[in-house]
């Protein structure tokens, strides 16, 4: 499942109008676990993701995965993006996309309406949601077509504390079960309780990478000394 | 490959009709006439032939006889047709029926119209009063060069007339309506005046002078333009129009009590 | 035939011309503005400038190059299409097609910057994100329809031309009352001019019913 790790980028380099807004970016990211990205804003968290899922176009440098199988990868977006369709018609897309049976889908559809809770909505529009239940609703879509990794963007930004909870029991849940992640957030506390290792990214660059429980207890350099006390960092 | 879809295309988009067909550009003064709701008919009855009438200005009558897209015209513009034929459009031109040209102008008739000698004398007054203008169809029409012949005949360059002429470059009804509503004098074919609703303030003031009559002839378009034409339902037509059924539903016709049209056609 | 009969075979003659140029309008214009929200190529502005500039396209003119088409004398003449139906809604075609490629584009695009993340994550192919952007953004699309209908009930150059208004064969109500207000019979132009209002507030109707756009939550 974890086939397609490691997965390397080697020297990648993001400009947009004229200024690099990532880069250059030397990482190797290993098989298992649940990787986090952490870092002011600003720092390229959003591009660092978005170019390991393959949606951001680089010049310069390259991202090699050991075995890519684009369908093997989802993004959940921080602003998750609901499709003018039922709650249940949003879950079936990808899934439709890939000409899957109906029972079959059926089937997934109702699986993941039970887990995250939505069952009753399901036949309302996804558009009316709350921030929290749309944010749920796409990482089960996200996780229907059983991905080999999961990007998320800073998924519980825009929550309440309680949504924020349930999605973390849900990403817990998933990792649990093989389900590689790689994830930015703000949240330290969300971090910590997640990561397994973390990359600190500062100004586009990864100023430090490693297993979670060192590099939380032990920092290494000054500015993640400063970012993990809450200073602002720049 | 191009030819067979030139054919399915034809046979997907062929009017199937079981009676003969045939197209005929008329002026828009014969249609307002109403003679067509009396001609047409008899025709059908007569020669089972369904006649479809495109009402166009003269201008445009003879650019659909040109170009071959109807099979005989009925215009009233004699130097034109003659021009028609000596060109090639059209096989021959043969006279129909005449009517006449009227002056239409306010009740008042602050020019003394109505008063005239003959028609020149009778524009003369109304450019010569300048107290209400005089509206043209200014579109090349029979009846617009009918209407230029009697200013030529009055010696009168419409050039010099100002805003006293005005030209709306359209047809008759649509002329008449300006003139109503300008309250101004129009030069009009005697049967779009008693078919026309809106007269407003206007009545008829100045007719009778020969120079106004307005003759109407019929001609078939020449087949060689192409296959389509049906010059032979155009012939049968014609023999129709100059028969003595025609010449008395023609003369018969009335608007309001008034005859109309006088059948005039000889042996050809 | 009685004013009633006449008036049915105009209106219906009316509707059948407008709402068969509408449907193949929509066939080429609605496809070809949501491929335009999606595909980036080199010209792309270009022609969709193109396309707007074409929404102002006269009537009469596109009557008019119609007309030297499909005239016997003209290079499709061998069809004998003038003066039929079949050329009026040619005539429509042309020239509803911008307006509603025009408005569809709009629309698409509107959409498509909202699903662009989420459908180049997924993996979607051209073909798939054209059909989802149809199928979910249809209501719009409606709109860009019912655009290109008013625009065609209500056009009466063009098809004065290349129909000729021929009584029983090629007069809709535009041309019926172009025809009656030339004559000066101005009460039954306004009274077919009603009707032609009429007609169109009722296949707005129909149409927002049967799509049932007001029905709370589905707009």
């Amino acid at each position: 499942m974890t086939a397609a790790f490691p997965l390397i980028l080697s020297g990648v380099q993001v400009r947009r109008q004229g200024k690099t807004v990532l880069g250059p970016v030397d990482l190797t990211l290993s098989a298992n676990g649940t990787t986090i990205i952490v870092g002011p804003n600003g720092s390229g968290k959003t591009t660092l993701l978005r170019v390991m899922h393959g949606i951001e176009r680089i010049r310069v440098g390259g991202v090699v995965w050991e075995n890519d199988d684009p369908a093997k990868h989802a993004f959940v977006f921080q602003t998750p993006i609901m499709l003018r369709r039922t709650v249940a018609e949003n879950l079936a897309y990808p899934l439709m996309l890939l000409k899957t049976p109906k029972d079959q889908i059926d089937l997934a559809v109702d699986h993941w309406l039970g887990r995250i809770g939505l069952d009753s909505s399901r036949g309302g529009q996804a558009t009316r949601l709350s921030g929290g239940e749309r944010q749920k609703l796409a990482i089960a879509r996200a996780l229907i077509r059983k991905p080999d990794v999961l990007f998320l963007d800073e998924p519980s930004a825009n929550l309440d504390g309680h949504a924020t909870r349930e999605i973390e029991a849900l990403l817990h849940e998933v990792a649990n079960a093989g389900t590689r992640l790689v994830m930015a957030t703000h949240d330290m506390g969300q971090a910590r309780r997640l990561a397994n290792d973390v990359v600190f990214l500062l100004n586009g660059r990864v100023h430090e990478y490693g297993l979670a429980e060192p590099l939380f207890s032990t920092p290494s350099t000054l500015e993640l000394i400063a970012f993990l006390r809450g200073d602002i960092v720049s | 490959m191009n030819r067979t879809l030139i054919i399915l295309i034809t046979v997907f988009c062929a009017q199937v009709s079981i009676a003969d067909v045939m197209r005929i550009a008329v002026t828009t003064s014969f249609e307002n006439s109403g003679l067509a709701d009396v001609l047409l008919p008899a025709i059908k009855d007569d020669l089972d032939l369904d006649v479809q009438l495109l009402v166009v200005g003269t201008g445009q009558a003879l650019r659909l006889g040109e170009a071959g897209d109807v099979d005989a015209i009925l215009v009233h513009s004699k130097a034109a047709e003659e021009a028609f034929v000596a060109a090639g459009h059209g096989t021959h031109r043969r006279e129909i029926m005449y009517n006449d040209f009227v002056v239409v102008g306010p009740k008042s008739d602050g020019a003394g119209a109505g008063a005239a000698a003959n028609a020149a004398d009778a524009l003369g007054r109304i450019v010569a009063a300048d107290r209400a203008p005089f509206v043209s169809r200014g579109d090349d029409s029979g009846t617009h060069k009918a209407e230029l012949a009697i200013w030529t005949l009055a010696g009168i360059d419409i050039a010099d007339l100002g805003l006293r002429y005005q030209s709306v470059g359209a047809g008759m009804g649509a002329a008449l309506n300006t003139a109503v509503g300008l309250n101004a004098y129009v030069f009009s074919d005697r049967a779009s005046w008693l078919n026309f609703g809106n007269k407003g303030g206007l009545v008829l003031l100045y007719q009778g002078d020969p120079a106004l009559f307005n003759q109407y002839a019929y001609l078939p378009i020449n087949p060689s333009k192409n296959s389509h034409i049906r010059n032979d339902l155009a012939i049968q037509l014609e023999g129709w129009l100059t028969s003595q059924k025609a010449s008395t539903l023609i003369d018969d016709y009335q608007i309001a009590g008034e005859k109309l049209f006088t059948f005039n056609a000889s042996s050809p | 035939m009685s004013i009633d009969e006449e008036l049915w075979e105009i209106s219906l003659r009316s509707l059948r011309v407008t709402l068969t140029a509408l449907l193949i309008a929509s066939i080429i214009a609605i496809p070809l503005g949501t491929y335009l929200a999606v595909q980036r190529f080199r010209c792309r502005r270009f022609v969709i400038s193109i396309i707007n500039a074409l929404m102002g396209l006269p009537p009469v003119v596109v009557g008019l190059v119609v007309y030297i088409m499909l005239s016997r004398s003209g290079p499709f003449g061998v069809l004998n299409l003038l003066f039929t139906p079949t050329a009026m809604i040619i005539a429509q075609v042309i020239i509803i097609t911008p307006v509603i490629a025009s408005i569809a584009h709009q629309s698409m695009r509107e959409l498509w910057a909202e699903y662009h993340d989420l459908l180049i994550s997924l993996n979607t192919s051209k073909w798939q994100r054209i059909l989802t952007l149809i199928h979910d953004g249809r209501r719009n699309l409606l709109t860009a329809a019912l655009a290109g209908f008013g625009r065609a009930i209500g056009e009466v150059g063009a098809i004065m031309i290349v129909g000729g208004n021929i009584d029983h064969v090629s007069r809709v109500l535009t041309t019926a009352i172009a025809l009656e207000t030339g004559k000066g019979d101005f009460v039954l132009a306004m009274g077919l001019g009603f009707v032609l209002i009429g007609i169109s507030i009722l296949v707005n109707l129909a149409i927002h019913t049967l799509t049932r756009t007001e029905r709370e939550g589905r707009w």
